[in-house]
């Protein structure tokens, strides 16, 4: 009721009061969106196993991560350059990585690099990611937990 | 026995919680009796959960193995400190944590709400009571800390040793501290929904809370991100990870909805959008809380997921969220909008700030989410990192902090923009000006960095603009100019810091975004290398034991460019019950600039190292030090006091319920 009268009361100054705010927030609110689609559109980074890297061609220089298993006995380093195979298990990609390694960065382990394939088809990261897991339990104590009867998957581990 | 004590105990606490949140949101109408038992009930909600809580904590002290939960999570030789912090360092305890803090604030609510009228208090209880219950009930079924195991091991598995940090004793208690006192916030929104009542009394009553959830949610995340800055070893003090941004999110609606409970505690505007904001900002902290733990998101920072949960999890945010806004749906409609007022006005300007504000959190939230969906729907992996955050969100601040200075400056209703700029073209003559000069003296290495420094120098500047002009320094006596600003309102005060420690930060985040420079060698002991004019002194590799760690430890010692030097001590270490090994950087604060020294693996005796200088990196923190200093001033305010303000007695309901 006592809205009725106030429209009423107060008439168009009102309404363009609020007609000059809608449009502002209209004008902000759709250069936020195109922002936000222009940045979705050249701004995200693939995330590519070997096999993808090989199968999609992927073209040198285009930022993606490379994610997949450090291969057994494929690390090797030359003071600060690392050199390391990631396999999926069907292919494989050879990575140079220019620093230090991830304390969890292990052959046999899972790893996410990123950064960009070369000309010479191999990888060259910027930045190493190796997961930091909650469940730091060594693959003994699970094994003593399970002979135990109270190793529950839900609880995490692999 | 204590165990099944606190089992019991929070047992309890969920069917107190139940029988309250029936009583609270069906019987609202009964009156100051119901209301007082309902404060009780809160109360002694907050005893049986503390006494669960302490039940823990006591198990992991005396390092009950026992207790599947220390077993898994604690080991006798850890220190005390870290096995009391081990207690919320995984899943099930952080859920009682954020259960006992949620009680902790029903009782809060329940010892200063006295003046509350007694539907309203009603109401807010039993939503709040809702809450325990859900989560609660949730972590009884499906997460219950009190398991026990039949045959004890002899030694605990031992807490992630990255967790084993001071870090984890202040930060998530910080952070839920802020994310689950915005749970008050969303009680009194659905209640006033519930009830028709809202008035700018309700907004008196909701602001402090809001504020002081923020102060929290703050230093939460500032804490948070300086934690994984010293402790991840990568350097970088921000990711624009998940976990991150799912903690940010809340913190930007939130410092929204602050300024929006302004207009409305004054000018009795804004009120649906109030409402909604707070609705918006518990969602999203239940999202922060929960999202990264249902395992959808994967994080660096993710140290209590299980995937089996999640949808459990999500069920229950579904249906509160989801309720909570088809009850907005209902309800908003019905509300009556308040004051009038010209678009430029302190109003128009707060809502510039909102929009700012709410957009930027619809940028971060489509961020965060937009892998997940399209991974669902096509199977794509993509990853969206700091390149789009940095771009989305850097585009969406920087208007915000151009206007930023303007806003206190502007009269509410209708003000004149010509005189706050000129009031403001002192300051911002001199933020040009350093931002020129400095950007001259550093080197420009990213284009932006003279554009940042400027809105940095500018919003710090500005916002001290209106203490000098209310203390006219300069212009009388500076005895007399002390006595003002010492008798200007503390509103007045804190407004000013929290701006200015805005500015800190961007000033930080600027200087460390251009100029920080870095180097990868290979070094010896003996050798030397150099950077940003320090001189880095490799001396000795030495193996030091810890308590329960052995430490590969680098000794160096950093010589100043002024002269004066340090010794510093870069570590990787093996945790002995683990075998993980971790890297602890060593790092030298020089001002308010950083070293930053991160030691490799060996490798046939040789040692790689990499150093950062990182140029007034300790703004940032500063800053957000700053920003919750201001907010704690806002508090102590009279006028802003926790418990409720006398007109609000007279102030009779306004919408037609």
């Amino acid at each position: 009721m006592t809205m009725q009268t106030n429209v009423r009361r107060k008439g168009m100054t009102r309404k363009q009061k609020r007609l000059t705010i809608i449009a502002g927030l209209a004008v902000v609110l759709a250069i936020a969106t195109s922002l936000v689609l222009v940045a979705l559109r050249d701004q995200i980074v693939f995330f590519y196993s070997p096999s993808d890297v090989v199968a999609r061609e992927v073209a040198a220089g285009q930022p993606i991560r490379l994610g997949g298993l450090v291969k057994e006995a494929s690390w090797t380093r030359q003071g600060q350059q690392n050199t390391f195979t990631i396999t999926d298990g069907g292919m494989e990609v050879v990575a140079h990585y220019n620093g230090i390694l991830p304390d969890l960065f292990r052959e046999g382990q899972g790893v996410v690099a990123e950064g960009s394939m070369n000309g010479d088809g191999e990888f060259t990261a910027t930045n190493v990611l190796a997961k930091h897991d909650e469940n730091y339990i060594p693959k003994e104590v699970v094994d003593a937990l399970k002979a135990q009867g109270e190793w529950r998957p839900e609880a995490g581990g692999q | 026995m204590s165990i099944e004590l606190g089992h019991f105990s929070l047992i309890l606490a969920f069917a107190i919680s139940l029988v309250s949140a029936f009583g609270g949101l069906l019987l609202w109408r009964r009156g100051e009796r119901l209301a007082l038992v309902l404060g009780q009930a809160a109360v002694l909600q907050f005893v049986l959960v503390a006494v669960a809580f302490l039940a823990l904590v006591q198990a992991f002290v005396v390092s009950d193995f026992s207790l599947a939960l220390a077993a898994n999570h604690s080991h006798s030789l850890k220190p005390l400190i870290y096995k009391i912090s081990g207690v919320w360092g995984n899943h099930e305890g952080s859920m009682l944590l954020w259960i006992l803090i949620l009680v902790l604030f029903g009782a809060l609510v329940a010892a200063f709400g006295r003046r509350l009228p007694s539907d309203l208090a009603s109401l807010v209880l039993g939503t709040q009571s809702l809450l325990v219950t859900a989560f609660a009930g949730f972590t009884l079924l499906t997460s219950n800390p009190f398991e026990r195991l039949a045959v004890p091991p002899l030694e605990g598995a031992d807490l992630n040793p990255i967790l084993q940090d001071i870090g984890l004793a202040i930060h998530p208690p910080l952070l839920y501290a802020g994310y689950v006192g915005f749970s008050i916030c969303f009680s009194f929104a659905v209640a006033a929904l519930i009830s028709g009542r809202i008035d700018q009394a309700w907004a008196r009553w909701v602001r402090p809370w809001t504020m002081l959830s923020w102060v929290f949610l703050t230093l939460g995340i500032a804490m948070g991100s300086y934690w994984a800055y010293y402790e991840l070893g990568w350097g970088g003090w921000w990711f624009w990870d998940p976990v991150e941004n799912a903690s940010f999110m809340p913190w930007l609606a939130g410092t929204a909805l602050l300024h929006s409970a302004l207009v409305m505690e004054k000018r009795n505007a804004l009120k649906i959008w109030t409402i909604f904001l707070a609705i918006i900002t518990f969602s999203l902290s239940l999202l922060g809380t929960f999202l990264v733990r249902s395992g959808i998101l994967t994080s660096v920072h993710t140290f209590a997921s299980d995937p089996t949960r999640g949808l459990v999890i999500l069920s229950i945010l579904a249906i509160l969220i989801g309720g909570a806004f088809l009850l907005f749906a209902m309800r908003a409609p019905m509300l009556r909008q308040g004051g009038l007022f010209a678009p430029i006005s302190r109003e128009g300007a707060l809502i510039l700030n909102n929009l700012f504000l709410a957009t930027a959190v619809g940028a971060v939230l489509v961020g965060t989410l937009y892998p997940l969906v399209l991974d669902a729907l096509t199977g794509t992996t993509i990853s969206v990192g700091a390149p789009f955050f940095d771009f989305t969100f850097g585009a969406l601040m920087a208007p915000l902090l151009l206007v930023l200075p303007f806003g206190p400056l502007l009269a509410w209703k209708r003000a004149d923009l010509v005189a706050a700029g000129q009031r403001l073209m002192g300051m911002a003559a001199l933020a040009v000006f350093l931002a020129v000069l400095i950007s001259a003296l550093g080197g420009v290495s990213i284009s932006l960095a003279p554009f940042g420094l400027l809105l940095g120098f500018w919003v710090s500047l500005g916002s001290v603009a209106e203490l000098i002009e209310r203390a006219k320094i300069g212009r009388i006596p500076l005895g007399e100019s002390l006595r003002r600003l010492a008798g200007l309102p503390r509103s007045i005060w804190s407004t000013a810091i929290g701006h200015l420690g805005l500015g800190l930060t961007v000033l930080g985040i600027v200087s460390v975004s251009a100029w920080e420079t870095e180097i990868v060698t290979t070094l010896n002991p003996g050798e030397t290398t150099e950077l940003a004019g320090y001189s880095i002194a490799f001396d000795s590799f030495e193996q030091i034991p810890g308590p329960n760690y052995l430490a590969d430890t680098g000794i160096f010692t950093v010589t100043a460019p002024g002269g004066g030097t340090a010794r510093l001590d870069a570590e990787r270490r093996i945790y002995v019950a683990s075998g993980t090994p971790t890297t602890e950087a060593a790092i030298q604060t020089y001002g308010l600039s950083q070293l930053y020294l991160q030691l490799g693996e060996p490798l046939d005796d040789t040692h790689v190292i990499r150093v950062w200088h990182k140029p007034y990196i300790l703004l940032i923190w500063i800053g957000c030090l700053v920003m919750s200093g201001a907010g704690i001033l806002s508090l102590t305010d009279r006028r802003l006091r926790l418990g409720a303000p006398q007109r609000a007695r007279k102030a009779a309901p306004e919408a037609a319920s």
